[in-house]
């Protein structure tokens, strides 16, 4: 290989983000060490085992890919801008949409959401952890090295470009030759391992460790749909393994699963990347049902209307995001009796989203609604989504998809559920539960310009993209001709990209002064909540959660309590509390990982071998550790809940 | 104040003037054919449905927001509201109700596009083998034993039965005016039926993305009376150049291409739908090696 083939040389804007993130490398270096940081770094945060502080560093990546996969749409968008543009090639063009489309999905929504769900889940339901907290260590590393591999593909070897759905043959050797597409086959089957195991280890905490007297059905809806998601993320993420498994095969040894030689099949790979795929959508579209139902409920002073129907809608989404994977092509001429069906059954998704959507309309109806930032765009979400939603059941009718599928209609349809649903829900959930993280509020004002502006950018982005669809022009080109016509709608939806841009700089300066300026909270329960997440005895709850687990028996468990005056912190007396130590183990497991998958994408099998080897030592190390955790002393409890008590 | 509400409501009528206007401009909803005549009609049917469900869904939820923001004499506040079963009810039982109106037309539209359009069901269609190739089309008529690239001329108030393959990736044929897109794929062949009623140009493309020359995959389709087309075929077969095999391998190394035009077809050696590996051993007789994309050596070809 050629020095030429391994950095990517000759392209001016792929040399300046080489420059930055060289600057901003050394720059963090600098600043840990200027700081002495670093052991507070390694011992409170990449080793920790708690799942707030695993939670938080989620959340953290998924807003830096939120800005990466920004930074593609608006060179996206400025390629589109006007007619016949040569801002980027078309080479280029085709790399930024592929990993705009996978990072925004995998490494953005997915795992936002996995953050949120660790900071809350086990708190909402009374826990003191995960079930496994040294799995959970493990899953967030293994998505943070799945992350970077897929992102350092465009500064080393050359990023994907056969979209982020990768349709064969169009992914295979012959057609997209170079390590591109090899990046994105073990950047997603690395993180895909984490992901996997995150809903084994949600799945178990919410069965095995919820409070005492907390059936089923008196979750809060966020750890219901928290734990429906994990369901489906069992059940689908096994496809996407295999997958991925026989598509690198197919690159790396010659094997013929999907290939154009020897008998493989194209097809059956856009099969299996939907029958995963469709689900995924829903993995990210179910746990923000759960943000938005927490948060319209808490601010409407009311309790949710119809949960049993919400419960119930989920479940009904669940399964039938499985049964639909076919509406993604229609196009395939599978026949009028398959299309029939597929239609019919995406069409009846429509039915339990449609309860929801009035489930939670009336649960503003006769409620005291206070407008905070967090229920602006949980408002906001029900019209936005709804745009989507209808637009969904048009694209669901076969016969008429026969002219949307590929379109610009199809791209408006999927950011308007995408962004109105779990984008939304990612800006509701983090400010809702930001105190609970960082002990103070995000500035309300600065708030509300955020949303104004975002949400005005977003429609003006993608409604245009409607009619762009309808007028013809297909998704993924690169460039247009003065001829067709399209010049007015695609600068408008530049304009409305870049207006979203500068909602999120807004969104950035947000943080930093709140950190500077915002008043720090006292009591744990900054919003006056209604679940247990809020009964926690200071604003930063401590490691261990609850001095003494909450006894529950009703829904809405702490806001019972403060109607009937019971103060669920006050305890006569403390006991000692179990929990796990922090561990190192998963984090040079995942440094083995990337050896493995760095090694692979250049086909350095020696590498690969390494890396394997290092993984495998370290399951023989975990399984010859005999650290089952520590005692936190009752002193330390006493200390901790006195000083909570104080602020108070 | 009125003088406001006057300017906001000469505002929504000209956002809606100028909408509708363009709704009319736009391609999908500007049918030459009877496909695309059936679509747009559903497209349209689908529409007006979905604004009611969107009108109730923003009328209801500004009444909400209205009447029960926070506010100083805040009226009807009930906090325990535990459900309904008549409201959950009547709002599963609706969108069954839409569902199944939606899903009446849409099954009859789907079955019907399967075959040729019922109006000229009795006449012949004309067989059009569209193959795609990163990034070109090749159009063989066999009947007529011609063969064109990215271009196709086709005859009025006739079906067109196009059978649908690949040679390479998955691409999509789509002549939006005549009619909705089907799938090309190596390997297999899809049929699908379109037609022109009026005389004149229409744009056909690639819908489905295929690489780096995926936007310049489009062509012209030419329709012309029965008469012209005729005349048209003749000329061909008569002064066109034979298609050699040697210049179709040409034609499977990736890249773009003119418009051509020959009086042979290559289905004479070759059938895409049953031979996927005809362009990669293609590659090789035409010493086509690929290359990363990124590397010095492809950016000196």
């Amino acid at each position: 290989m050629k020095w030429d083939e391994f950095i990517i040389t000759g392209d001016p804007l792929i040399l300046g983000a080489q420059i930055s993130i060289l600057i901003s490398g050394i720059g963090a270096v600098f600043v840990l060490t200027y700081f002495k940081k670093w052991k507070w770094l390694w011992d409170e945060w990449i080793t920790s085992v708690d799942h707030k502080k695993l939670g938080i560093m989620y959340i953290l990546i998924a807003i830096l890919m939120f800005f990466r996969g920004g930074i593609d749409a608006l060179m996206m968008r400025t390629q589109l801008a006007a007619p016949n543009m040569t801002f980027l090639d078309s080479l280029h063009y085709n790399e930024i949409f592929t990993t705009h489309g996978t990072i925004m999905i995998i490494f953005m929504a997915m795992p936002f959401l996995i953050g949120l769900m660790n900071v809350v889940v086990p708190l909402q339901i009374g826990a003191r952890d995960v079930a496994f907290p040294f799995l959970n260590n493990l899953s967030f590393w293994t998505f943070v090295i799945g992350m970077g591999l897929f992102n350092i593909s465009f500064i080393i070897g050359g990023s994907p470009s056969a979209g982020w759905t990768s349709y064969m043959p169009l992914a295979s050797n012959e057609l997209n030759p170079g390590p591109g597409q090899n990046y994105y086959l073990l950047g997603l089957q690395i993180s895909g391992i984490g992901t996997l195991a995150t809903g084994v280890n949600m799945m178990v905490t919410i069965f095995k460790m919820r409070a005492k007297g907390m059936k089923l059905f008196m979750m809060p809806m966020f750890t219901w749909t928290t734990l429906i998601t994990s369901m489906i993320i069992v059940l689908a993420f096994p496809v996407l393994t295999i997958a991925l498994a026989e598509m690198t095969f197919d690159r790396l040894f010659g094997t013929h699963f999907f290939n154009l030689t020897n008998g493989g099949m194209p097809m059956l790979w856009a099969n299996l990347f939907w029958i995963w795929g469709h689900p995924e959508v829903y993995i990210v579209a179910l746990p923000a049902f759960g943000i938005f139902s927490e948060i319209i409920s808490t601010f409407s002073k009311k309790r949710l209307f119809g949960y049993n129907a919400m419960v119930y809608s989920i479940i009904a989404i669940s399964v039938l995001s499985f049964l639909v994977w076919v509406h993604h092509f229609f196009t395939m001429g599978s026949g009028a009796v398959v299309n029939s069906f597929f239609s019919i059954t995406t069409m009846a998704i429509s039915i339990p989203t449609g309860v929801k959507i009035f489930n939670w309309l009336l649960t503003m109806h006769k409620g005291r609604i206070s407008f905070t930032t967090p229920m602006l765009w949980s408002i906001a979400f029900i019209p936005n989504f709804v745009i989507g939603g209808v637009t969904g059941v048009m694209l669901a009718m076969a016969a008429a998809d026969y002219q949307y599928h590929n379109t610009y209609f199809l791209v408006s349809h999927f950011h308007y559920v995408l962004i109105a649903a779990t984008v939304f829900a990612c800006f509701a959930g983090l400010i809702y539960w930001y105190p609970k993280m960082f002990g103070h509020k995000l500035n309300e004002r600065i708030g509300k310009w955020f949303f104004w502006i975002f949400v005005a950018g977003f429609n003006i982005c993608f409604f245009p993209q409607y009619f762009l669809g309808l007028d013809g022009m297909p998704r993924r080109i690169n460039v247009y001709g003065v001829e067709d016509g399209w010049f007015a709608l695609n600068f408008i939806s530049t304009v409305g990209a870049f207006i979203m841009g500068l909602a999120f700089i807004i969104l950035v300066y947000n943080i930093y002064y709140s950190f500077r300026y915002s008043p720090r909270e006292t009591t744990g329960d900054s919003w006056d909540g209604r679940t247990l997440e809020w009964a926690t005895s200071s604003a930063i709850p401590p490691h261990y959660n609850f001095a003494k687990v909450p006894e529950v028996t009703s829904m809405d468990a702490y806001w019972k309590m403060k109607e009937e005056g019971i103060d669920p912190n006050k305890i006569e007396k403390y006991e000692k509390i179990h929990m796990p130590s922090n561990t190192a183990l998963p984090f040079v497991m995942g440094c083995f990982m990337f050896l493995v998958g760095f090694g692979l994408v250049f086909e350095w099998f020696w590498m690969g071998i390494v890396g394997g080897i290092g993984i495998f030592a370290c399951m023989a190390f975990r399984s010859f550790d005999y650290n089952d955790g520590y005692y936190v002393s009752v002193e330390e409890i006493e200390e901790t809940e006195k000083r909570a008590r104080e602020a108070k | 104040m009125l003088k406001n509400g006057k300017s906001l409501k000469w505002l929504a009528f000209l956002a809606l003037s100028l909408f509708l206007s363009g709704c009319g401009n736009m391609t999908v909803l500007d049918p030459k054919g009877p496909v695309a005549e059936s679509q747009a009609w559903l497209i349209l049917f689908s529409i007006g449905f979905m604004l009611l469900i969107v009108l109730v869904v923003f009328i209801l939820l500004t009444v909400i927001l209205v009447k029960y923001r926070e506010r100083d004499d805040h009226k009807g506040y009930q906090p325990d509201i535990e459900g309904s079963h008549k409201l959950e009810i009547i709002w599963t039982i609706i969108p069954v109700i839409i569902v199944i109106i939606l899903s009446v037309p849409t099954i009859m539209t789907i079955f019907e596009l399967e075959e040729a359009p019922a109006a000229t069901s009795h006449k012949e269609p004309v067989v059009v083998h569209a193959t795609s190739v990163n990034w070109k089309w090749i159009f063989s008529y066999p009947e007529e034993g011609i063969e064109t690239v990215n271009y196709l001329n086709i005859p009025t108030d006739r079906p067109i039965l196009f059978k649908l393959t690949s040679a390479d990736s998955m691409a999509a044929l789509w002549i939006p005016q005549l009619g909705g897109q089907k799938y090309n794929m190596a390997g297999m062949e899809t049929q699908l039926y379109l037609q022109a009623d009026e005389v004149g140009t229409y744009a056909g493309r690639n819908a489905n993305y295929t690489g780096e020359g995926f936007a310049d995959q489009r062509f012209d389709v030419v329709a012309l009376e029965q008469g012209d087309f005729d005349t048209w075929v003749e000329e061909t077969q008569n002064d066109a150049p034979e298609l050699t095999q040697d210049e179709y391998d040409k034609l499977m190394v990736p890249g773009s291409a003119s418009e051509m035009t020959f009086s042979s077809t290559h289905l004479d050696w070759v059938d895409h739908s049953t031979d996927a590996e005809y362009a990669i051993n293609a590659w090789d007789r035409m010493g086509y090696v690929p290359l990363n994309p990124h590397s010095r050596a492809w950016k000196s070809i």
